[in-house]
């Protein structure tokens, strides 16, 4: 007899465990809207069938659980049901030995606070709160609904132009969305059910790429009303274009020397090539708006004047503006935030950072740019000082696994204290102290300070990249209403108590995404053109391919690869490699087609105008 | 073209035409069950699964278009077995005591599983464990019968505009159910009653009042008498296999006398008495053009009042105070003939066979009772129903005579047969409008422009130097698309007629079920073939409307008049009016 034995999974166990896989994706993609009450006794299904059998709260009472949503669901149950609900959830949770018992009560009980109304209605009503209406998940879940089933279809059939054109029904920059997008169309593709979301990001990219010219939009007739757009960013540019197809008069105020807002002043060339943006403004002008640059609103006219001039205004001057760390020796020279940086690259003013040690302050996609930026100036060593761990940066994980490739290091844990500076007022270092992850709040560990001594990061510049503000001062002067900085405006992009301002972008989300900035200018023309008394409607004379039949077989995702690191970290050249053809014809085929099969054909696929 | 191969047979069709249509053209069925042409292709019940070479799964044929050298095979193993399993699941949740139902023998669902010989089901039966319909509102719902085709949804949403009714939870509770409201009765449904006609189980159905008639008819102290709409006589034969030459009203007046009807009557006269009222009402208004509102709507159709008072409520006051034919009717039944008969009113029961469900809703109404505060119509049957009763009383239609109508309202012209079909009222109309400006008969055809199934008719007819702009409208949808125009200000009549139905009362929400056949084009040929062959076309000429203005109403709009034949729109609410 052997004394030990090694472990090995019999065929039913790596089954399972493949099936849990199956069961991770199929959480991944769950789509909004679903009923939460059946969801929580599914869940609690799960939960029992977890259970080894050992003890009562949870063998027993679990299943007693699930009665009783149960009896909710079928609409036997009366208030009294929720109340016994509650009390066994609460003493399960209690008396459960292990985790496996107390886990799956908490999540009853947190149900039961979280959406509690639709326990009541179900039992009142023998319905649910919520409804199912997003039907296709990628469309839904882009702020601008963009028909992306439609252009990938097109993109199969290798319509490239007519893809591109597509897109532009709906968001006029393709060429920025294919670069630097953040594609929440992909979080709850229903692919991811199959193998891995579609790359939808990609996808666009290469057809972006594969059109020749771009074709000038077709005016409406002109209306005679004048919309003045103020900020030359995506939302504002988005706005004038849709507005100048509608027939309206529109001219965009920029207040710096080039147009494009974040995109010019914020994104570094090496995600977003000049050339490409300049094309897609050249483009987008084709819609016949005007654009006046280096022409500040508050400094060449004021508010009221702009307002009287025209028959309607819309506010989209981003978040410009830097915050603060508030530590001691942020004075000191050297010490630069992230918006002085990229502003000035934006105008070809790259800093050098030769033979230079640099630290950056913070943990969003701004604090990569720049440290990012930073290995691109030549600096000698680039660090990253952040008091979270690097997996509760707000940074994308592909952006973190990026720029340490690129040779960033992230010194996680440790939190910023002092700059320490030389006589001569110049930093020199940033003071850190270790942290170690405390509890959970809102999903991320709060950091608390460790017995571990600080330590100096030694840097001849800090650059501190904490977030963005707005400069609403003078719009608030005027009588818009402002809070926290921020603009208020309704979701339709109007503005209280001013008839004909509208506002949106990121001087309404605060620092927000290229696409919600695009989407809140699309919102916005149309609401102006509402408001100035039309109902113009965008459309497209695109024709799509027959939905192609799919056998869903799993096939793996092409993902977007970037040029080696030892090579892009040298310069701002596109750092990402184009999709090839053979890659794209793959990738598209994979597109489930949720606007045919599924909730879309009996809800609406598609939007072919608005 | 396409060429590809369906079951062995080679087929060419254009391109982009469905495995279904593809396979017809082939002269092969595929079954299908929540399909309806342009309405619900939405692939749900998948029945209609098919293989198609060089795929593992299986395609739906009802929305999925056929490509260049295609092999389908429609009943394949897999096909055959998979549909088979979707039909038995369908049946498990499924009340399937078809004995007891309205809908046994006219069920799309008894005849899909009876044609895959499906004799028993391997699932548990799930029912929903509490029922929830009210049985008292005119439309009911069945939760044990519906089976998720979405029929009704669409129907609702994309032809009546209605919104009613929608897909409600998610998961294990999906179901269909009222939309933005609890129930029906605190909805804004107009009672049209298409997704009774488009269901294709009994998951909806009118409410059967004929067990209140039988009571009526064994009450010795009970004078009953009916009233007959224009567009039953298109369509209560289709249940006893008779065609429109015998389906007449006459003889269904014959049958109804046999069931013990004291007294049948033509909704035909009233109908002429409300084309004296309207085109009166009309041209007063239009005298006075700048003190009124335009357009004037038509008022006969209670659907489309619900509707406007739901939807609408800013042309409410634009509609004809005009009562619909059947209140009409019932108003001078329980008056003139109460008195012609020497009898209290409280002892006529009034019933009326109506295609319609907002009837029975209409007949409730406060402001539709007598000065007794009886209803003016007691009871509204539609022609399902009335179906029902014949059969209930063994009658064989086909075997039994004519017989004439009673006095003193059996006469009716052509204009009222008309009635029934979209167009129909407005024509009937201007015949009578057209001769009290001129004092002479248009030619009776003059108005032809008005006929028709678009959705939308428009025209403008000149009368004596006075141009008249007229739109005629049918289904709920298109009623609403004109009155949005209306708001926008980009259309402009004079004179609208809207009828709820799509094609109006021949298309009726009460009418006999023929499942993914429209039948309203068909009947509404009956009732234009009718008025072209009777001598009586023109409502001004109805002998018997002109005795009773003489003998007791004395002229339209006279106070008499007002006070019988015209209603306060406003003196009853919708759910939510204010």
């Amino acid at each position: 007899m052997s004394r030990l034995t090694i472990f090995t999974k019999n065929e039913a166990e790596k089954t399972v465990e493949s099936l849990y896989k199956d069961l991770e994706r199929r959480v991944q993609a769950a789509q909004p809207g679903l009923c939460p009450v059946d969801l929580a006794s599914s869940f609690l299904h799960l939960c029992h069938a977890q259970s080894c059998g050992k003890c009562t709260p949870c063998r027993v009472g679990l299943g007693q659980l699930e009665a009783l949503i149960g009896q909710v669901l079928d609409g036997t149950a009366d208030m009294f049901t929720l109340k016994v609900l509650e009390d066994t959830a609460e003493s399960i949770y209690m008396s459960a030995d292990c985790a496996i018992g107390s886990e799956a009560a908490r999540m009853v009980l947190e149900g039961l606070r979280g959406f509690r109304d639709d326990y009541v209605e179900h039992i009142k009503h023998g319905r649910c709160k919520s409804m199912h209406s997003q039907p296709v998940p990628c469309v839904w879940q882009c702020p601008a609904h963009v028909d992306i089933p439609g252009y990938i279809a097109l993109i199969h059939d290798r319509r490239y132009e007519d893809a591109v054109q597509l897109i532009r029904k709906d968001n006029p920059m393709p060429a920025t969305c294919g670069l630097i997008c953040e594609h929440p169309c992909e979080v709850r593709c229903r692919r991811t059910l199959v193998d891995d979301p579609i790359n939808i990001r990609g996808l666009k990219r290469f057809a972006v790429e594969h059109e020749d010219t771009i074709p000038a939009p077709k005016r409406m007739p002109a209306t005679g009303k004048r919309v003045a757009v103020i900020g030359g960013g995506p939302s504002g540019l988005s706005c004038a274009y849709y507005l100048s197809i509608m027939g309206h008069e529109v001219t965009v105020f920029e207040q710096r020397k080039q147009l494009g807002g974040m995109l010019r002043y914020g994104i570094p060339a090496y995600r977003f090539p000049r050339e490409i943006l300049d094309r897609e403004i050249e483009g987008l002008k084709l819609a016949g708006f005007e654009t006046k640059t280096d022409y500040s609103i508050g400094r060449d006219i004021s508010v009221a004047e702009l307002r009287s001039q025209y028959d309607a205004m819309y506010v989209a001057i981003g978040a410009h503006t830097d915050r603060k760390i508030g530590i001691e020796g942020e004075d000191a020279e050297g010490v630069i935030s992230a918006v002085e940086m990229l502003r000035a690259i934006g105008d070809d003013g790259y800093p050098d950072f030769t033979g230079m040690d640099v630290v950056v302050v913070g943990g969003g996609n701004v604090a990569m740019d720049v440290a990012r930026s930073a290995i691109r100036c030549h600096a000698k060593s680039v660090k990253v000082a952040y008091r979270r761990r690097k997996q509760d940066m707000t940074a994308l994980a592909e952006e973190v696994k990026g720029a340490i490739a690129d040779g960033v290091e992230i010194v996680e844990l440790n939190a910023p204290v002092r700059i320490e500076k030389d006589a001569e007022n110049r930093c020199t270092g940033l003071i850190v102290k270790p942290q170690i992850p405390g509890a959970v709040k809102g999903g991320r560990p709060s950091p608390k300070n460790s017995a571990k001594d600080e330590v100096l990061l030694p840097a001849d510049r800090v650059l501190v990249a904490i977030g963005q503000g707005i400069e609403s001062g003078k719009f608030g002067e005027f009588g818009i209403p402002v809070q926290q900085g921020r603009i208020s405006a309704f979701d339709t992009s109007d503005i209280a108590d001013n008839e004909g301002i509208f506002a949106g972008g990121d001087c309404v989300t605060g620092p927000a995404t290229v696409i919600r900035a695009i989407a809140a200018g699309k919102v916005a023309a149309a609401n102006i053109d509402e408001y100035l008394g039309f109902n113009h409607e965008i459309t497209t004379d695109v024709v799509l391919p027959p939905i192609r039949f799919d056998d869903h077989k799993a096939l793996g995702r092409v993902n977007m690869v970037e040029r080696p690191a030892d090579e892009r970290r040298c310069d701002f050249k596109l750092m990402e490699c184009p999709m090839t053809e053979e890659e794209a014809l793959q990738e598209s085929s994979r597109c489930l087609h949720c606007d045919h099969f599924g909730y879309g054909i009996l809800k609406g696929g598609r939007d072919t105008k608005w | 073209m396409v060429n590809c191969t369906i079951d062995g047979r080679a087929v060419q069709v254009p391109e982009r035409t469905t495995i279904l249509n593809a396979a017809a053209a082939a002269g092969i069925h595929i079954p299908t069950l929540c399909y309806l042409k342009d309405i619900n292709e939405i692939a749900a019940c998948r029945v209609c699964v098919v293989e198609v070479e060089g795929y593992d799964r299986l395609m739906t044929a009802c929305n999925n278009t056929v490509t260049e050298g295609m092999v389908i095979y429609t009943n394949s193993r897999k096909a055959r077995l998979a549909r088979r399993a979707n039909v038995e699941l369908i049946l498990s949740q499924h009340d399937t005591n078809c004995a007891i139902c309205v809908r046994s023998g006219n069920c799309e669902l008894q005849k899909v599983a009876n044609d895959l010989n499906i004799l028993s089901i391997p699932f548990e039966k799930q029912l929903p464990k509490k029922h929830r319909s009210s049985l008292n509102f005119p439309l009911i719902r069945n939760y044990d019968k519906c089976i998720k085709c979405m029929r009704c949804v669409q129907i609702c949403d994309k032809v009546q505009d209605s919104h009613i009714w929608d897909v409600i939870n998610t998961g294990s509770q999906s179901t269909v159910d009222v939309k933005d409201a609890y129930d029906l009765e605190t909805s804004k449904c107009a009672l049209c009653g298409q997704c009774i006609t488009h269901c294709p189980t009994a998951a909806l159905r009118e409410r059967d009042d004929t067990h209140d008639i039988l009571d009526a008819l064994e009450n010795p102290d009970k004078i009953v008498v009916a009233q007959i709409a224009p567009s039953i006589r298109t369509a209560w034969g289709e249940g006893f296999g008779l065609t429109p030459e015998q389906a007449t009203v006459k003889r269904l007046a014959a049958a109804l006398k046999i069931t013990g009807f004291d007294y049948v009557f033509d909704t035909n006269w009233s109908a002429d008495l409300t084309i004296m009222e309207e085109a009166t009402e009309f041209l007063e208004k239009l005298t006075h053009k700048e003190e009124n509102k335009f357009p004037m709507f038509t008022s006969c159709c209670p659907g489309w009042i619900r509707f406007c008072k739901a939807h609408y409520p800013d042309f409410v006051d634009q509609l004809s105070t005009s009562k619909s034919p059947q209140q009409m009717f019932g108003a001078i039944i329980k008056s003139y003939f109460a008195e012609k008969l020497g009898v209290d009113p409280s002892r006529i029961y009034c019933v009326s066979i109506m295609p319609c469900l907002a009837k029975k809703a209409e007949c409730g109404y406060e402001t539709m009772r007598n000065d007794q505060g009886d209803p003016d119509v007691d009871v509204v049957l539609t022609t399902r129903e009335v179906n029902r009763l014949l059969r209930m009383e063994n009658i064989a239609p086909g075997e039994i005579d004519e017989i004439e109508l009673d006095n003193p309202f059996s006469a009716g012209s052509g204009a009222a047969n008309i009635f029934g079909s979209t167009g129909g009222v407005m024509e009937a109309a201007l015949r009578t409008a057209y001769h009290s400006v001129t004092g002479e008969n248009p030619d009776p055809d003059a108005f032809h422009d008005v006929r028709g199934q678009d959705g939308w008719k428009e025209a403008t007819f000149d009368i004596k130097g006075i141009p008249v702009r007229v739109a005629v409208v049918n289904g709920l949808g298109n009623a609403a698309k004109l009155l949005d125009a209306l708001r926008k200000k980009t259309v402009e009549y004079d004179f609208v007629e809207v009828m709820a139905c799509p094609g109006g009362c021949v298309g009726g929400g009460g009418q006999p079920i023929h499942d993914s056949v429209e039948m309203a084009p068909e009947r509404a040929k009956t009732l234009y073939a009718q008025d072209a062959a009777g001598a009586l076309r023109f409502s001004h000429e109805n002998p018997d409307v002109i005795r009773c203005y003489e003998e007791y109403l004395e002229k339209p709009l006279s106070e008499r008049a007002e006070h019988l034949l015209h209603t306060d729109h406003h003196g009853w609410k919708m759910p939510g009016e204010r």
